[in-house]
C-alpha cells in the first residue's frame, strides 16, 4: 500500500471512495429528490434550494447528477470488464491455442490496435444499436485490442520463465498454467491498466450519451444530463457543466488511483547521518592505489546496507592484487569505489582513497586522473554503446583526455585493438559491438583502457561471463598487458583459481571486510582463516578426490543489512567460540581471526 | 531406473542447425556429463528431451520407446537460473505439489512434500515459504525436489550450479552424488565446468558446434582425451602457470 503514502495516491483513493459512495447510495439517498417534479421551478438557475438549478420538469439537477453516478460508473466498469476478459483471452491465445492459431489471433489483434479507438466504438455502437447495453458492449469491444496487446506482451514475458517450462514438464495443463502461473504474475500491471481504462471508458460513455448513441430516456447518465443541459448552456451553464464536472472528477479518481499504483516507487530508506569521519591519513608510499578504512553504505529497502565495512589495502606499482569473495562480500562495491563510480545516495567514506596520487574523495578527481585508471567490467554485452562503432568509442578516450584529433585518435584505436590481439583491426574498428564475440568485446574493452597509459587496471569479474576457452585468452592478455605497460592490476573474482593464476597477492573478503591477505601462491596450502580454507576446499578442481564428499560451508552468507556483532563468519565457523561471537577480530599479520591457523 | 537414448537427433531453427545428428545414451542408473562451450547446443539437447525444443529429425527414446512430450514427463529437468525456476507467487510446497502424480489426499501431499524436502536436505517447515525467502542454493534444491516429485526415470540437470556461490555449489554437488547413490537416478548433467563434471559424472560426452566429438568413461575422456577439442577444453581448465 505504498501508493497511499503519496499525495497523488491519497487524492485518487479519496476521490474514488466518494465516487463509489455516490454510485452505491446515490439512488437511495437522493432518488426521490431527483424525480420530484416542481412545476413552479422549470429550468431554474442555481439557488439555495437547487444548487445547480432544475431541468425542464423542475427536477433538482444536483440530485440527478448524484443519482446518475450509479449508471455511469456501472457502465464504465462493465465495459472495462468486457475489455479485460476479452483482452486476456485474446492475449493468452498463443498459450491456450498453440503456436499456429495463436499467431493468427495475435496478428488480428495487431491490426485492430491500429484502428483509432473512437472509430471502433462508433462502429460497434451502430452495430449493437442505440442504448445502454449496446454502448457498454461497444466500448468494451473497442477496448479489448489494446488490452489484448498488453496481456500478450506480459504473458509472453512470463512464458519464457523457467518455472513455466518446469510446470509444463511436470504435466500442468494449459488452463491451469494460465490460472496458477501466468495470471498471478501479470495481475499487477493488468489491474493498473484496468483502472485507467475505466477512467477512459467513463469519458467515452459520456461522449456516446452526449451524441445520443448511449443511454436513452427515461434512464440518464452523466452524458445524457450533459446533452439535456446543452440546450440552455448560455442561460444555465451549470446544467451542462455540473455533470461534466462529475465526469472529470470520476475520471480523475480512476486515473490517479491507477497512476499511483503504477508509479509507486520502491521506497528506500534515507541513510542516517554519517558517523564521525575516519581520521584523514596519507596514502602509502610507492603505491598506485591506496585505501584506508574504506566504508561504503548503500540505502536499501530494509535499511542501510553496509556493503564495505572498513577495508584498508594498497596496490604497489605494477603489482597484481586479487580480491576474492562470494556474492555480497563487498568485493565488487570495493572495485566500484576504487574506480570512482559510486555516486550519492551511496555513501563512500575513507581515511584516504587515492589512485595514482589523486585523492578520489576530492571533487573533480576523475578529470585529473585522466587515463591513468582503466576499468574492465563483467558483462561484455553492456560495456559498449551498441549504437556506435567500436573504433570511435575507443578513440573518444584519446580525444577527450589527450586532445587528439579525430584521425589520430582513430589510428590509435586501431593500434590498440591490434595490441589486444584483435585480428584485422582496421576492419573491426569500423564494426558495431554486436559484431564482436563476447571474448573479443572484453579484449576491446581492455584495449579501451590502453588508449592512455594506465597505471592501474581495475577488472571486475572480467571472465565470469565468458567460456572457459575464451576466459584463458582474456587472462593471458591481462598478464601480457601488465608485462608490457607495467600497469598494476586489481582483479575482482569469485573464482579462486582465476585469482591465483594471475595475481601476486590476494585479499579475501567476507561480509564487507578483508578477512585474510596473503601471497597468491600460498592461497591453497597456507591460508590461516577458516573461511579462506573452506572457500578453497569447496571448489572441485581436476585433482579433487572423487571418493569423498566436497567440503561445504554450513549456513548462509551474512545479510549485509544486519551484520552480527563479533566475527561475521562466526555463525558458520567450526572453530568459533563466545569470544568470536562478541568481539570482531582486527586484521593483524594478514588475517582477521581469533583462531587463525588452528586446525578445525 | 531407465536408459535415455538420443538417436541421431537434429534440431534446426530455420537455416541454423543447432544439433547435427547427435547420438548419446544415458545408461540406467548412471550420470552422463555433457560439456562444451556456450552455444554448442547443450541446453537444446536437454530441452528436446522434454519437448521444450522441437526436433527436426531423429528420435529420443526412453527404454526403447519414444519419450512422451505431453503431460507429466518421465524425464524431468532442473534449470540453471534459481531465480527464474520457481514461481515467485507460489510457496515451496505448492510448487512441489504441482509435480506430484495422481491426486493425493491433503495429508499424503503434505507428507510427500516433507519427505522430498528432507531428501534434498531442506527443513520441511520451508514448505510454507515463498521463493523470495530462500537463497539461490536453497531454491536450486527446491527445484530438484520438484523434479523428483514427478517420479522421473531420468533427470536432466542444465548448469544447475553455475549461478551459485562456490560455498553453495559444493552442497548441491554432494546432494547430486548422494541421490545417484541412494536413488539410483539416471542423469544427464550439463555443465561448462570440467572439474564439476569430473566430480559427478561416470561418463562424459563433449559437444562442439552441435556434434558429439568425444564420448566415454569420465576418467578416460578427461585423463586421456583423444579429440583436439577436448584437449583444448582441458588445457583451458588447468591453471595458467603450469602451462606458461
Amino acid at each position: 500500500m505504498r501508493a497511499l503514502r503519496r499525495p497523488v495516491g491519497v487524492t485518487g483513493v479519496v476521490l474514488l471512495a466518494l465516487v463509489l459512495f455516490a454510485a452505491a447510495f446515490g439512488p437511495v439517498l437522493w432518488g426521490e429528490r431527483a424525480t420530484a417534479v416542481d412545476t413552479a421551478n422549470l429550468l431554474a438557475g442555481p439557488s439555495a434550494e437547487h444548487w445547480i438549478g432544475t431541468d425542464n420538469l423542475g427536477r433538482d439537477l444536483f440530485a440527478r447528477v448524484l443519482v446518475a453516478a450509479r449508471l455511469s460508473i456501472l457502465l464504465a466498469l462493465a465495459a472495462t470488464a468486457i475489455a479485460m476478459v476479452l483482452g486476456l483471452l485474446l492475449g493468452a491465445a498463443p498459450m491456450l491455442l498453440g503456436r499456429r492459431l495463436g499467431r493468427l489471433v495475435t496478428a488480428s489483434v495487431n491490426v485492430l490496435v491500429a484502428f483509432p479507438g473512437l472509430l471502433l466504438v462508433l462502429f460497434f455502437a451502430v452495430v449493437f444499436g442505440v442504448g445502454a447495453r449496446g454502448a457498454a458492449l461497444a466500448v468494451g469491444l473497442a477496448g479489448a485490442p489494446a488490452f489484448a496487446r498488453l496481456c500478450h506482451t506480459l504473458i509472453a514475458g512470463v512464458s519464457e520463465r523457467d518455472y513455466v517450462a518446469a510446470a509444463r514438464i511436470a504435466g500442468v495443463g494449459r488452463a491451469r498454467m494460465l490460472r496458477r502461473h501466468v495470471l498471478p504474475n501479470i495481475a499487477e500491471p493488468v489491474i493498473v491498466y484496468a483502472t485507467m481504462t475505466a477512467g477512459a471508458a467513463l469519458l467515452t460513455f459520456a461522449g456516446l450519451s452526449f451524441l445520443g448513441l448511449g443511454v436513452q430516456a427515461p434512464d440518464y447518465d452523466w452524458g445524457k444530463l450533459m446533452q439535456d443541459g446543452l440546450n440552455g448552456i448560455y442561460v444555465h451553464p451549470l446544467a451542462a457543466l455540473g455533470p461534466g464536472i462529475a465526469v472529470v472528477l470520476a475520471g480523475l479518481a480512476f486515473n490517479l488511483t491507477g497512476e499511483a499504483f503504477a508509479a509507486g516507487p520502491r521506497r528506500t530508506h534515507v541513510l542516517p547521518p554519517a558517523g564521525p569521519p575516519s581520521p584523514a591519513t596519507a596514502p602509502a608510499r610507492n603505491s598506485v592505489l591506496s585505501a584506508d578504512d574504506l566504508r561504503v553504505t548503500i540505502p536499501g529497502p530494509n535499511g542501510p546496507i553496509h556493503a564495505v565495512r572498513g577495508v584498508s589495502f594498497s596496490v604497489g606499482d605494477g603489482e597484481a592484487v586479487g580480491v576474492v569473495g562470494e556474492s555480497g562480500s563487498g568485493k565488487s562495491v570495493t572495485a566500484l569505489a576504487v574506480a570512482g563510480l559510486l555516486e550519492p545516495p551511496v555513501r563512500v567514506q575513507a581515511g584516504h582513497l587515492a589512485v595514482a596520487g589523486e585523492d578520489l574523495l576530492a571533487p573533480g578527481a576523475h578529470r585529473r586522473l585522466g587515463t591513468s585508471l582503466a576499468v574492465v567490467f563483467q558483462d561484455p554485452m553492456t560495456s559498449f554503446n551498441p549504437a556506435h562503432r567500436v573504433g570511435p568509442q575507443l578513440a573518444e578516450v584519446s580525444r577527450f583526455h589527450q586532445g587528439l584529433g579525430r584521425r589520430a585518435a582513430f589510428a590509435r584505436a586501431v593500434d590498440r585493438l591490434r595490441a589486444v590481439r584483435i585480428g584485422d583491426p582496421e576492419r573491426r574498428a569500423r564494426q558495431y559491438p554486436f559484431e564482436f564475440s563476447g571474448g573479443m568485446r572484453q579484449r576491446a574493452m581492455i584495449g579501451m583502457g590502453l588508449m592512455g597509459e594506465p597505471r592501474l587496471i581495475v577488472a571486475d569479474e572480467p571472465t565470469t561471463a565468458l567460456d572457459v576457452t575464451v576466459q584463458r585468452q582474456v587472462l593471458e592478455l591481462l598478464a601480457d598487458v601488465r608485462r608490457d605497460t607495467g600497469a598494476a592490476l586489481l582483479l575482482i573474482s569469485h573464482d579462486v583459481s582465476v585469482v591465483t593464476d594471475v595475481c601476486d597477492r590476494v585479499l579475501v573478503m567476507y561480509a564487507g571486510r578483508v578477512v585474510e591477505e596473503l601471497p597468491a601462491k600460498d592461497l591453497r596450502a597456507l591460508a590461516r582463516h577458516p573461511y579462506t580454507r573452506a572457500l578453497v576446499a569447496a571448489v572441485p578442481d581436476m585433482e579433487t578426490d572423487l571418493d569423498r564428499p566436497l567440503a561445504v560451508i554450513p549456513g548462509l552468507p551474512v545479510d549485509p543489512v544486519d551484520v552480527p556483532a563479533g566475527c561475521a563468519f562466526a555463525p558458520r565457523c567450526p572453530l568459533a567460540d563466545d569470544h568470536c561471537r562478541t568481539v570482531a577480530p582486527p586484521l593483524r599479520d594478514g588475517v582477521a581471526c581469533h583462531k587463525a591457523g588452528e586446525a578445525p | 531406473m531407465s536408459a535415455l537414448t538420443f538417436h541421431e537427433v537434429s534440431v534446426r531453427y530455420g537455416a541454423h542447425t543447432v544439433l547435427h545428428e547427435v547420438s548419446l545414451e544415458v545408461p540406467a542408473g548412471r550420470t552422463v556429463g555433457l560439456v562444451g562451450e556456450s552455444g554448442c547446443g547443450k541446453s537444446t539437447l536437454a530441452r528436446a528431451a522434454v519437448g521444450l525444443a522441437p526436433i527436426t529429425s531423429g528420435s529420443i527414446l526412453l527404454d526403447g520407446r519414444p519419450v512422451p512430450t505431453r503431460g507429466r514427463r518421465p524425464v524431468q529437468m532442473v534449470f540453471q537460473d534459481p531465480y527464474s525456476s520457481l514461481d515467485p507467487r507460489m510457496t515451496v510446497g505448492e510448487s512441489i505439489a504441482e509435480a506430484l502424480p495422481g491426486r493425493p489426499s491433503r495429508q499424503d501431499r503434505q507428507s510427500e512434500i516433507a519427505r522430498l524436502l528432507t531428501l534434498v536436505h531442506l527443513d520441511p517447515a520451508r514448505a510454507a515459504d515463498l521463493p523470495g525467502q530462500l537463497s539461490g542454493g536453497q531454491r536450486q534444491r527446491v527445484a530438484l525436489a520438484r523434479a523428483l516429485a514427478a517420479r522421473p526415470q531420468v533427470i536432466l540437470a542444465d548448469e544447475i550450479t553455475s549461478a551459485l556461490d562456490v560455498s553453495v555449489q559444493g552442497a548441491v554437488l554432494n546432494l547430486i552424488r548422494d541421490m545417484r547413490r541412494d536413488l539410483g537416478l539416471s542423469m544427464l548433467f550439463i555443465s561448462h565446468n570440467l572439474a564439476v563434471v569430473r566430480y559427478v559424472a561416470d561418463h562424459v560426452a563433449v559437444l562442439h558446434a552441435g556434434r558429439i566429438v568425444e564420448h566415454g568413461p569420465a576418467a578416460r575422456v578427461l585423463g586421456d582425451p583423444r579429440h583436439d577439442y577436448t584437449r583444448h577444453l582441458l588445457a583451458s581448465a588447468h591453471p595458467l602457470k603450469e602451462h606458461t
